[in-house]
């Protein structure tokens, strides 16, 4: 058996609030809790839930742009969290990250061109225009764009170019984090086939954080859904999709809506209240046979 | 009879010394107690006309260079300001996509339902005050009477474009105009602002437009849907029949580059090529036409009027030169 790319067990991260100045924190904000999964080299891993559900924070976490409080981040057999900074380094060209704001990732006085080039830079690695043009090819950009500035681009093309920055260091693993919530319609299907390409010619694994549940379905083998800090339920997308245990998540795939007419006359929301939701005392994932795991209590 | 009819209305733009026609010259009518869903993306046109015709477009930039938007027998580009202020709020409601930029931050949430009744509905402050209460639980906030004394950032993002449905059905308008009124929130919530929205719209027999860049949603909360594009109208007509038969290259790529289900092996999504046109240089002709797989010589060079399409139902019209069905077969 294929051991894991990354593993990561029980991560936490909790955010005190409420306090004052030099007050005790009222409020313990739990971003993220006892997360535990698993990436396959090459896997395409959708981590779903609404906002403040954590998933943004757990990629950030995974990448080490935050410390988790507890937990460990295991890529390729070595714990990253007991890892010093500069012990990371090299680490860090093997797993990249995308973010959902191009334009938010460029620096707009910075060409494009030297926007890629700069991890290729940074790590030592061949960074002449030649490898900076093949790199605008792989993302479908043409290579004379590399002495314009951002503002020249629309959303897609920015998208585009901090795919191209992400892959320049040839990863392994790709976090990418809501890569195509602020992009106009047409231009999604161009960005989620880009990353279907990039995935078969790299071997890429990919943690695909969104909300588009309809397109999780369509690119990811596997995904875990996430409320409140915790993953709820986790499986093959099929399973997840076709046969929803966990009451959340039965929720969610009630309400998105579907461009088909009939089918939306019929449709029935099923409520669930996320804020109020208690989760049962002892509540772990169980295994419901088929790598199909649920949050459930233990008297279930 | 159209409770609204947009004629002819054209809107620019200016930057940076440049001129953009972003809405050439706009036709449609929306009937009295109709779901008209307005589907487009950036540079599309949807969101700027709504502003023009609430005479709510900032000026400059923009600049309406002509025609009409009649409502209820009156144009509303040609009306003073103080009648279209009247209206808006009072007849035409209007809900927008981000509710905190909408609500003003130092007012109670109660003074900000009130304020509308006491001005369109001549009610006491406590009159419209207990309305108010009311108008919470119908939308669904509980313990209304207590929560019309928080402030906006008391309540959640779904909560307060709750709060704005409110404010904006206070009144009980006859047109709604909401833009984007979901795209904000998450697909919980957007299922249940929908469902209210359903249940609103049959109890007040509200006329709605709703625009949105969501397929899906149009398919559940309109009866008409209308697709634009660089500020034209590519399709309109009864949603099962643009669903279903699809007549504009653009809508029928639009519908084919959505997901469904999951991915067959070595499957990949149908694509749009391209971005939408930049408005300061617009494409002669189609603006699809430099997208399209599908355009012809005469795309490219004059752009189609909208008409009926023969074969199918009526109020199904399209602006193309092609005819897509013959082309798919």
């Amino acid at each position: 058996m294929t051991a894991p790319l990354l593993r990561v067990e029980g991560l936490r991260r909790h955010y005190a609030s409420g306090g004052g100045l030099f007050g005790r924190a009222r409020y313990v904000t739990r971003a993220v809790d006892d997360v535990s999964f698993d990436v396959m080299p090459g896997e395409t891993l959708g981590l779903v839930g609404e906002s403040g559900s954590g998933k943004s924070t757990t990629g950030r976490l995974v990448m080490g742009l935050e410390e988790p409080d507890a937990g460990r981040v295991v890529f390729d057999g070595t714990d990253l969290t007991s890892l010093s900074s500069s012990q990371r380094k090299p680490f860090r060209r093997r797993m990249q990250i995308v973010f959902q704001d191009p334009y938010a990732a460029l620096n707009p006085r910075m060409r494009v061109g030297d926007f890629v080039q700069e991890p290729l830079l940074v790590h030592g690695a061949e960074a002449g225009p030649d490898r900076v043009a093949a790199l605008f090819r792989t993302v479908g950009l043409d290579p004379a764009f590399m002495q314009r500035y951002p503002h020249e681009f629309s959303g897609g093309q920015r998208q585009r170019i901090g795919i191209a920055r992400a892959i320049a260091l040839r990863p392994q693993f790709l976090v990418a984090d809501e890569p195509i919530t602020a992009l106009d319609v047409s231009i999604q299907a161009q960005i989620v086939n880009l990353f279907q390409d990039l995935q078969e010619s790299m071997g890429l694994a990919l943690l695909f954080i969104a909300h588009d549940l309809s397109m999780v379905r369509y690119l990811c083998s596997r995904v875990a859904v996430m409320l409140r800090g915790r993953i709820v339920e986790m499986g093959p997308t099929e399973a997840v999709f076709g046969d929803a245990r966990h009451p959340y998540t039965q929720a969610l795939l009630s309400a998105v809506p579907i461009p088909d007419p009939a089918h939306e006359r019929g449709r029935k929301r099923l409520a669930f209240d996320a804020g109020g939701y208690a989760f049962p005392p002892a509540a772990a994932l169980r295994d419901l046979g088929g790598g199909h795991f649920v949050l459930m209590g233990e008297a279930a | 009879m159209a409770l609204l009819a947009i004629e002819d209305l054209s809107v620019g733009f200016a930057r940076e010394g440049r001129f953009a026609r972003v809405i050439p010259g706009l036709t449609y009518g929306v009937e009295a107690g109709e779901t008209l869903g307005i589907v487009g993306e950036s540079g599309s046109g949807k969101s700027v006309h709504a502003l023009a015709l609430l005479g709510l477009l900032p000026q400059p930039p923009g600049r309406i260079l002509g025609g009409r938007a009649v409502f209820d027998g009156h144009d509303l580009l040609a009306m003073s300001e103080a009648r279209l202020r009247d209206l808006r709020g009072g007849r035409i409601g209007m809900i927008f996509q981000d509710p905190m930029t909408a609500l003003n931050p130092v007012l109670t949430i109660g003074r900000q339902i009130a304020e509308p009744l006491m001005r369109h509905k001549a009610m006491s402050m406590r009159q419209a005050l207990d309305r108010a209460a009311d108008l919470l639980a119908l939308v669904g906030i509980r313990d209304g009477a207590r929560r019309l004394s928080q402030y906006p950032h008391e309540f959640s993002g779904g909560m307060r474009q709750r709060v704005m449905i409110a404010i904006a059905i206070s009144c009980e308008p006859a047109l709604l105009i909401a833009d984007e009124p979901t795209t904000a929130l998450d697909v919980t919530v957007q299922g249940q602002i929908l469902d209210l929205m359903a249940e609103l719209r049959d109890r007040l027999r509200m006329t709605m437009v709703w625009i949105t860049h969501d397929m899906g949603v149009v398919a559940g909360i309109a009866d008409t849907i209308q697709v634009m594009y660089a500020g034209r109208i590519m399709e309109r007509g009864p949603v099962d029949a643009v669903f279903a038969n699809p007549r504009s290259a653009y809508t029928y790529g639009l519908l084919q580059s959505l997901p469904h289900g999951s991915r067959p092996p070595g499957g990949r999504l149908m694509q749009i090529p391209g971005c939408p046109p930049d408005m300061f240089a617009p494409p002669p002709g189609d603006p699809f036409a430099p997208r399209n797989p599908f355009a012809t010589p005469r795309c490219h060079v004059e752009a189609p009027p909208l008409r009926p399409v023969p074969d199918s139902v009526p109020g199904h019209m399209v602006a193309a030169w092609y005819d897509l069905p013959r082309l798919l077969a």
